[in-house]
């Protein structure tokens, strides 16, 4: 099964991106192992030939937003992420915070359009096919998500944008 | 130069999606505006920094809870695969079997539960839109003919709604066996390879009109509707419910001015 081996191949991207849309490292790989569960039990819908990389994508987002509506309801403004994975072990462990803290706080529609066109470089037409949005939509989130991610990379973050500048 | 500089444009030059000239035409459009150059390089610099504070995910092994499950998707796929022939065999082979004894089509007249209709549209749908080589019998470089043939072994005017404006073009289309006789079932297809099926079958009791309905088998999303004689059910696995509805809005008025 070709598919079958480029989905394990594909497993540290999907790890990359849950781990930036979810904030933290085990509820990322949570996402990620519903997400393989999901994908085997729906290869048979995968058509060949089309992007599997984006099929598999969708079907993340997908459990993503049904996991978050079967959770309780999170007041991103009012979250404080206590999770500081890997402190001190990682050159860029205050910046990797700052951005987790940041893109937590940018609506979930915003942050799924602006890490798929940052991590994974799709193409807007790309983005839309995944999300199932028009592109349109795609562009006006990726606009409000980046403006708002700068302001607060901006406004909270004075010691790490200050590390930043000095090297 | 031609069209204005739009925030779209800007995004897409953060991005590095822009055609050359374009890319030109905005740098010009930048060179003039201080405050918007630095609002765009920070978004690049932004963009820079998520990659790198993410991208040691890429590099760190993979925890074995994830591996195993691919391992068992691995295993158990073979025997989905064949689980999965065996119960469209049963979906499919119940009307089929019906249809090849014809002594019991005028009698046996299957009672209408309208949401047979969904489930039957959405099988063909699972089943057929996969297909690469074969997704039709009879392709749209043909469609006179298609719809002559369907119309003739349906007993009713059928027509292939034109979706071009939706992105949707035709593919072609197929006979199918249903409860009552044959089915039509015509394949669109969108640029980028998103397909949608219209199911079309005659309906045992005539002179019944409905609102369209909802159903989600299996991951296909179904309008489906009766318009007199003719049952429709729009299906996509592809495309998200809203899209579909707008579809078969379309769909519906195309047919309802034929």
């Amino acid at each position: 099964m070709d598919e079958a081996k480029r989905l394990v191949e594909l497993i540290p991207r999907l790890r990359r991106y849950a781990r930036a849309l979810v904030g933290e490292r085990a509820g990322a790989d949570d996402l990620v192992q519903d997400t393989l569960e999901r994908a085997w039990a729906k290869l048979h819908l995968y058509r060949r030939g089309t992007d599997l990389r984006a099929w598999l994508f969708t079907v993340m987002h997908n459990v993503h937003v049904n996991r978050v509506r079967a959770t309780r309801p999170v007041d991103p403004l009012e979250e404080e992420m206590p999770e500081l994975a890997q402190r001190g072990t990682q050159p860029d462990a205050l910046l990797v915070r700052d951005l987790d803290r940041a893109i937590a706080r940018l609506p979930a529609d915003q942050r799924a359009v602006l890490l798929l066109v940052t991590l994974e470089e799709m193409s807007y037409e790309e983005v839309a096919r995944t999300l199932g949005i028009p592109i349109g939509t795609v562009m006006s989130r990726l606009s409000r998500a980046r403006e708002k991610l700068r302001a607060m990379m901006l406004g909270q973050t004075p010691p790490s944008a200050k590390l930043k500048l000095v090297k | 130069m031609s069209e204005p500089i739009s925030e779209a444009d800007l995004q897409a030059y953060a991005d590095g999606h822009l055609p050359e000239e374009r890319r030109k035409a905005v740098d010009a459009w930048l060179a003039s505006r201080p405050e918007e150059s630095e609002r765009i390089a920070a978004y690049r610099r932004l963009a820079s920094e998520v990659r790198a504070a993410y991208n040691t995910m890429l590099s760190e092994p993979v925890p074995p809870r994830l591996t195993q499950v691919a391992a068992a998707g691995l295993r158990w796929r073979r025997v989905a695969v064949v689980a999965g022939w065996i119960v469209l065999g049963i979906l499919i082979g119940v009307p089929a079997g019906w249809y090849s004894r014809p002594e019991r089509l005028v009698t046996q007249v299957v009672p209408a539960d309208p949401s047979m209709i969904a489930r039957r549209a959405a099988v063909a749908h699972a089943t057929y839109s996969p297909e690469v080589r074969h997704p039709v019998e009879v392709g749209a470089d043909d469609e006179q003919h298609l719809v002559t043939w369907l119309s003739k072994r349906l007993g009713v005017k059928v027509r292939a709604p034109k979706l071009d404006d939706f992105g949707m073009s035709l593919v072609g289309g197929r006979l199918l066996p249903g409860e009552n006789g044959p089915v039509a079932l015509f394949m669109y297809q969108s640029q980028n390879g998103r397909r949608l099926t219209l199911y079309v079958r005659t309906e045992a009791s005539r002179n019944r009109e409905t609102a369209f309905r909802y159903a989600r088998e299996n991951n296909v999303n179904v309008f489906y509707w009766i318009d007199r004689e003719v049952g429709y059910a729009l299906a996509s696995a592809d495309l998200t419910k809203d899209e579909l509805l707008r579809l078969a809005n379309l769909v519906y008025k195309q047919l309802e001015m034929s």
